[in-house]
């Protein structure tokens, strides 16, 4: 057999990058998600009123991060191929358990009191069930059939279902799209793509009746924000103001009006890009944007470049996932999309989400430093 | 074989999965020209509007009302000025239920349902921000007991804001004006920049007729707020300015002691500084207490004022219009002399009556037997009517209309001071004019001595006195002092009046006051200079509502409005005085003294002049 060892070897890096690629990290992948954390504790600053404790906090939070994506990397996908089922499995069980123990904050049962820290087990599922699909999908033939398709549908489905009911409408969607996207990556075909996304548009109106009240306001408020400009439409006419008025260059660091003078709700967290967008305008917003683009299209090179059916699949999916995030939140923000409670991937002030999201990484980074010998 | 077809089917597989990612790479390109394009549109396209927007959430303009200008007499004496008092103000956007706050409030202050639906009918022409007021002045007790629950109250705050007071109360009320409420009506006609933040307006008095020199320009600041309408600091501000402060003609001091001259009779005095026509004392009496009306006056109270007999509210002086009586003699001789119907020293017999000729009708004296055989001096002293009968017979009404209008009779003096009333001065056409009816030659008679249809304002008859006093030249009464004299004044012309004449009269006028005969003659009594003067009683009650008037006080109705007129010194007149002291009898025994005193007063204040 041809014995091919790891090209990177071979190619001309810099130390760094071959000190970062022996501790199994992506030189490019780091680069972009730590300029995203340093443009955090930007705006961060600003809204926070220049607070620096909400930096000190946000930092550690980041630094946490890092070291789970620095200890997911270490670990070979083959390892987290082999429990992939198992992890699911708890994630479910962690979500029944939230069912029946969870702790309520904001009118939602999320959270999951361990006694030394608080967890979130809808965040945990947001990674199991993509890897649980595409360990489902690669040890089938591809492209997946029917069969496979209504066991993989069953698999993202109970999740899904068990999240919304929380309820938590933002994340179930992503998990959804998460799982979506693992299919497509799986080559599922495009008559079965067609025909169950009719019948998912045919089952709207009975989601629609499944929905808590404050979900279908939000649905109502995205159709007409202006309809209720106190009440539940002011988040997003404020954050259009915010950003409207910010204009081609922004009003500068610091210099947000909306934000610093409260106008703008949830700055720090959930609509954080408002605040961006009013300091820095649309061309700091296209710059932004732009690093999302280099970080998402990085990951799906690394998806390219993987070496099983698992592991390019889940790549692909994680990537197509973390630009989901930055559609979904920015789409929010700017008004193209309904008020979901999720957060700008690494900018929002929070420490969950980021811990996810840099696992994803942790597996992407995993997925390419630990290419080995062809399995022939 | 089993090989080559899990390579084949690994080839295959890596086509599936790249034409999945070149798929998906144009899904995420296609997703982030939707972000870019809805970015352009809400930042280039949006940015003027939105701009907008974010500067309406933040910035609020405030109206910095004026300082309105204080009020000073003669000598500096403050007679309105503004004071610090705690309001009660509520701001419609911090108040969650209007409604159910002012009830709340209502039950807590003891506030009148009218007060309360006043508030409510000002609430719409106010914006959300402002701060309107509920109650204008709060005193200490309410003040306190308030401050400690209003966290019960969002949007309700205590003010500190300034108020007009008036430290001389009632004594200037009619005079200085007050200022109230800016009700609905006057509301159309005000400019609403100007008053934008000012919640009361000159109503009467000089407080209305200088109002926009008083009032003083608003001022701007724009405040940038929180969303929670905090303000946070002060963008741009630009200083109110105040009004202006208008110093008075008028000696406060003097108007006091007049006041107290009047003990408790009803009438009106006007002083006059004849050679600059400055009003010196304009009182009417009874007074009122302006002070309430500036914190919102209560309807009870207003229609108590309102509603009194004694008609508090009424300026006697510029508006209450009165038989001249006798004071009109001096006039009608100084006519007959200037026509050369008489002579100082001419003589008629007067037997107690006048006869017109054919006509049964006796026109009676006041002196029943008669004054005997009396010239015009004697007629003026004496103040003898048939004497006056006959020379208003001979003058005709033509002349005494034509000769009285030179004194100001019959139209308005131009005081600065808006509500005059120009009286009356009848003549044929003013009769045909008003009564449909012809003139006869007996009214004609009764004009000579002051009755009938005459009728003159305390203001007009000061200004006719000092007009006398002055040889003739009219003299133009005003309340702000002035630095120009009335003798530069264009507007006077000199009259064509022979100054012998005058001398002539004003002499029988000194003889009024400093002759035993005279009917003041009482005043002469220590006394260092010389008054001419006339006294006057009239008949007849002209204050409209008289009828109402006279029903309840029969016994009052008897008496005579006392009248007087005189200035002094006598040689060379620097004031001028007129009287009129409602049911007060006689004008030598009530009006006299009044005028007396002022004079005095005001001689030895200016002695060194």
């Amino acid at each position: 057999m041809i014995n091919e060892t790891r090209p990177e070897q071979f190619e001309t890096h810099s130390p760094v990058t071959r000190f970062l690629s022996r501790i199994h990290l992506d030189s490019l992948l780091l680069a972009g998600l730590l300029l995203l954390s340093l443009l955090s504790l930007l705006i961060l600053y600003s809204t926070s009123g220049q607070h620096i404790d909400t930096l000190l906090r946000q930092t550690t939070r980041i630094a946490i991060a890092f070291s789970a994506m620095l200890f997911i990397a270490q670990i070979h996908p083959n390892h987290i191929k082999r429990y992939a089922i198992n992890l699911y499995l708890i994630g479910i069980a962690l979500l029944l358990a939230v069912l029946f123990f969870g702790e309520i904050g904001k009118g939602a049962q999320r959270w999951l009191d361990l006694g030394f820290f608080r967890f979130q087990p809808s965040e945990m599922i947001k990674i199991t069930t993509p890897i649980a699909i595409a360990w489902y999908f690669s040890e089938h033939s591809i492209p997946p059939r029917w069969k496979e398709f209504f066991i993989a549908s069953l698999l993202v489905a109970i999740p899904t279902i068990l999240i919304a009911k929380q309820p938590d409408l933002g994340t179930a969607i992503l998990i959804a799209s998460s799982g979506a996207a693992v299919f497509f990556f799986a080559g599922i075909s495009w008559r079965i793509i067609f025909s169950s996304g009719s019948a998912l548009i045919a089952l709207l109106p009975v989601l629609w009746h499944f929905m808590h009240d404050y979900q279908r306001a939000r649905v109502l408020t995205f159709l007409n924000p202006e309809s209720d400009p106190l009440g539940k439409g002011y988040h997003i006419i404020q954050s259009k103001i915010a950003i409207g008025s910010g204009g081609l260059y922004g009003k500068g660091w610091l210099a947000s009006t909306q934000a610093k003078l409260d106008f703008l709700p949830e700055r720090s967290t959930d609509f954080i890009f408002a605040v961006f967008a009013e300091e820095f305008g649309l061309w700091g917003c296209l710059c932004l944007l732009f690093l999302y683009l280099l970080i998402t299209l990085r990951s799906l090179y690394i998806a390219v470049e993987a070496q099983d059916t698992f592991s390019r699949i889940l790549a692909g999916s994680l990537s197509f996932t973390f630009f989901v995030y930055v559609f979904v939140n920015i789409g929010m923000v700017i008004g193209l999309l309904p008020v979901v409670g999720v957060p700008l991937p690494l900018i929002s002030y929070g420490g969950t989400s980021m811990v996810t999201l840099l696992i994803g990484f942790g597996i992407l980074m995993s997925i390419h430093t630990h290419k080995s010998l062809l399995p022939h | 074989m089993p090989q080559h077809f899990a390579l084949q089917n690994i080839y295959s597989e890596n086509r599936l999965f790249l034409s999945r990612i070149v798929v998906i790479f144009s899904l995420i390109l296609l997703l982030l020209t939707a972000l870019i394009a809805r970015l352009v549109y809400l930042q280039i396209s949006g940015h003027e509007y939105y701009s907008t927007q974010a500067n309406n959430n933040r910035i609020k303009v405030a109206t910095l009302p004026p300082t309105r200008g204080i009020i000073y007499d003669r000598y500096g004496k403050i007679l309105a000025e503004n004071i610090p008092a705690y309001s009660l103000e509520l701001t419609p956007e911090l108040t969650p239920n209007i409604d159910e706050t002012l009830t709340r409030l209502k039950r807590l202050l003891n506030l009148t349902e009218e007060r309360v639906n006043q508030f409510k009918q000002q609430l719409p022409r106010h914006r959300s921000f402002d701060s309107i007021p509920l109650l204008m002045k709060m005193d200490d007790a309410t003040v306190a007991r308030f401050a400690v629950i209003q966290h019960e109250y969002p949007g309700v705050d205590i003010h500190a804001r300034l108020i007009r007071h008036y430290p001389y109360g009632k004594i200037g009320a009619h005079l200085v004006g007050y200022v109230g409420r800016i009700n609905e009506t006057e509301l159309k006609a005000l400019s609403a920049t100007d008053y934008k933040g000012t919640h009361t307006l000159g109503k009467t008095g000089i407080e209305k007729t200088y109002e926009s020199e008083l009032h003083g320009t608003p001022g701007h600041a724009e405040i940038e707020t929180n969303a929670q309408l905090r303000p946070i600091k002060t963008l741009k501000s630009e200083a109110s300015i105040a009004g202006k402060d208008l110093h008075l003609s008028v000696d406060i001091e003097l108007q006091r002691i007049a006041s107290h001259a009047f003990q408790n009779h009803s009438g009106a005095v006007v002083a006059i500084e004849i050679t600059t026509g400055d009003i010196l004392t304009m009182l009417s009496q009874p007074g009122f207490d302006p002070n309430p009306f500036s914190s919102g006056i209560s309807t009870t109270a207003y229609n108590a004022l309102q509603h009194s007999d004694q008609k508090p509210l009424f300026d006697r002086a510029l508006r209450g219009q009165y038989p001249p009586g006798s004071t009109l003699k001096p006039f009608i001789g100084l006519a007959g002399l200037q026509f050369g119907l008489t002579q100082i020293n001419t003589t008629l017999f007067c037997p107690g009556y006048y006869q017109l000729p054919n006509v049964s009708h006796r026109y009676r004296d006041w002196k029943t037997w008669g004054h005997g055989l009396v010239t015009l001096n004697d007629a003026i002293v004496q103040s003898c009517d048939v004497y006056f009968y006959d020379l208003a017979r001979t003058l005709g009404i033509d002349r005494i209309h034509q000769f009285l209008g030179q004194f100001g009779f019959g139209q308005k003096t131009g005081i600065d001071l808006i509500g005059e009333k120009s009286g009356t001065l009848p003549s044929r056409a003013w009769k045909r004019q008003h009564k449909k009816l012809p003139w006869y030659p007996g009214e004609t008679l009764i004009t000579g001595i002051g009755q009938g249809f005459m009728q003159t304002t305390p203001l007009q008859l000061a200004v006719a006195s000092a007009t006398l006093a002055n040889q003739g030249t009219l003299v133009k009464p005003h309340l702000l002092k002035q630095d120009t004299r009335l003798n530069s004044d264009p507007a006077n012309p000199k009259t064509d009046l022979n100054p012998a004449y005058i001398r002539d009269i004003i002499n029988s006028m000194i003889n009024v006051v400093h002759t035993p005969k005279g009917t003041a003659y009482k005043l002469s009594k220590n006394i260092a200079f010389k008054i001419a003067g006339k006294t006057g009683t009239a008949q007849v009650f002209t204050i409209k509502q008289k009828e109402k008037y006279d029903a309840k006080k029969l016994t009052s109705k008897l008496l005579d409005h006392a009248l007087f007129i005189a200035f002094a010194p006598a040689k060379s007149p620097k004031i001028a005085v007129a009287v009129i002291v409602e049911n007060g009898g006689h004008g030598g025994t009530t009006a006299a003294p009044i005028a007396k005193k002022i004079i005095t007063e005001y001689l030895n204040k200016n002695a060194a002049l």
